[in-house]
């Protein structure tokens, strides 16, 4: 929108002043919101209309963070469980890109292994705690296996279902030009697929952090989860608060990377 | 004596599903020549894309022959330009799928695209152009491997009448200037009329040769000026009774 504005009639920049007005009343609106309920919530305690101990504040919730910070664990809670998230999450969508590719590929293997998936998704993954204590020990590892559990078969069936989806005709177009099947995977089907696999991914920050949080509370001894599983054992609740705000954040920033990567990489389509 | 480029021999080609068995055509010859622009007609649900399946070796007959001299470009209904692709990478699509991307193929794919007006749009995407650019642009790429026969399934139908008039004209000057033999399928009698040099008139399914007519509008090829002559109406009056026996 570099276009000259002198060039727009008055109607035109009256209709775009609006438009900003419009967007900008949101935005405030947003932010007021906000402010309103972190005011609503720390004024209910200072009056004395609920009781800190049991919703703590958020000023309490800033002084926790800041003592973390000043104990020198604040990083190392929030690294811990963002590898685990990141490496949970990569393995998730690099493999399951990959098994969902191989599903395209063979109509045999798909066929014959499409009940087992549907199994495996509806299996509730913290069934298998136990096992993953025994299988992995009490370490990251376990995070991690517990993170790609639960992301790994959302991934195989969005990705599939995308592959499946391509056009027919396009396909057909390919075939009579007369390309082999690999051509067809590598010039129509992954590039179609790129729009579904940005909107998979944004599934995925969601099941990684389901999964890595979820690790946590079974087996962690550094993390988010643990300090919310820990804080919530000795009845710390404003560090359970600290920890989920915290979460709320990194899980935010997760998800705009993915955004801002779809920015770069679906610049064309039909639609 | 001319050059057959594309010919059906007796050919019989059944389609199996669960519920049963459909024969989408039986007994079926005919031939395109070199040069020739031949449309093939037939009432909806004949199978005509099976034919063109067929033509092209994407499907084998079950019984019967069909024998194609030299490559095959084929034209869709719809352009089915790969909207992530530039309109240069969609036009260079067959020479990269035929490993052909030489400089002189490529010199080829860029002549032809200035030559049709093609020139300035080479770096925009599909979606900023127009349906009737878009069309052209998928004949450009279906012309850019320079193929011996052009099978065109309902090329124009996905479009409106204003622009299908116009690119129908566009097609046809193209083809007809670069020499290509064309066999098209369509369900609409005014488009082959407009077109074609010959017609075939295909039976309601199992899909045969019903009648054959050579149209020559006394050399006229245009297919707006052939759509004002007299004896289009004579042609469309006649296709009509035989599509409809």
């Amino acid at each position: 929108m570099k276009k000259d504005q002198k060039n727009y009639s008055k109607e035109h920049l009256l209709f775009l002043k609006k438009r900003r007005i419009d967007l900008a009343i949101v935005r405030a609106l947003r932010v007021g919101l906000l402010l309103f309920l972190l005011l609503f919530w720390e004024l209910s305690t200072r009056l004395g209309w609920s009781d800190p101990f049991l919703t703590s504040s958020p000023s309490r919730i800033l002084s926790t963070i800041g003592s973390l910070y000043k104990e020198g664990t604040l990083f190392y809670h929030i690294g811990v469980t963002l590898l685990e998230t990141f490496v949970g999450f990569f393995i998730a969508v690099a493999v399951g890109c990959i098994v969902a590719l191989a599903f395209w590929w063979s109509d045999l293997c798909r066929r014959v292994l499409e009940p087992y998936i549907v199994v495996l998704n509806a299996l509730p993954k913290i069934a298998l705690g136990p096992l993953i204590i025994i299988w992995f020990g009490t370490g990251s590892k376990a995070i991690v296996f517990m993170t790609v559990a639960v992301g790994l078969i959302v991934v195989i069936m969005h990705m599939l279902s995308a592959f499946l989806e391509t056009d027919p005709n396009k396909i057909l177009l390919l075939r009579s030009m007369g390309a082999s099947k690999f051509q067809i995977l590598k010039k129509l089907v992954i590039p179609s697929s790129l729009p579904a696999f940005i909107s998979m991914l944004k599934v995925a920050v969601g099941m990684a952090w389901i999964g890595s949080i979820m690790g946590e509370y079974l087996v962690s001894r550094a993390g988010l989860g643990y300090l919310i599983v820990y804080g919530g054992q000795v009845f710390k609740l404003d560090l359970v608060m600290s920890a989920t705000v915290i979460l709320c954040v990194l899980a935010a920033g997760m998800y705009f990377l993915v955004v801002l990567l779809e920015k770069i990489l679906v610049k064309n389509t039909d639609n | 004596m001319k050059e057959k480029m594309l010919s059906f021999h007796d050919v019989k080609h059944i389609y199996h599903t669960v519920r049963g068995e459909v024969t989408a055509t039986e007994n079926l010859t005919f031939t395109v020549e070199k040069g020739e622009f031949v449309a093939l007609i037939g009432p909806s649900g004949c199978g005509k894309s099976t034919l063109l399946s067929l033509a092209a070796g994407l499907l084998t007959p079950s019984e019967g022959e069909v024998s194609r001299r030299g490559s095959i470009g084929y034209m869709l209904q719809r352009d089915e330009l790969f909207p992530w692709r530039t309109i240069e990478k969609n036009i260079r699509l067959p020479l990269e799928v035929q490993h052909r991307l030489d400089s002189e193929s490529l010199e080829r794919a860029r002549t032809l695209a200035e030559k049709y007006g093609l020139g300035e749009f080479l770096q925009s995407y599909p979606s900023q152009l127009s349906g009737g650019m878009r069309q052209r642009a998928a004949l450009i790429r279906t012309l850019a491997f320079d193929p011996d026969v052009l099978l065109l399934d309902e090329p124009f139908s996905a479009l409106d009448y204003q622009t299908r008039l116009l690119v129908t004209q566009d097609v046809a000057k193209i083809i007809r200037s670069e020499g290509k033999t064309a066999l098209l399928v369509t369900h609409d009698i005014s488009e082959a009329i407009s077109l074609a040099s010959r017609v075939v008139v295909l039976t309601k399914r199992p899909a045969r040769v019903a009648a054959e007519h050579e149209l020559c509008f006394d050399g006229e090829n245009d297919p707006l000026r052939r759509r004002e002559n007299k004896q289009f109406s004579e042609w469309f009056e006649l296709l009509w009774k035989e599509l409809n026996a």
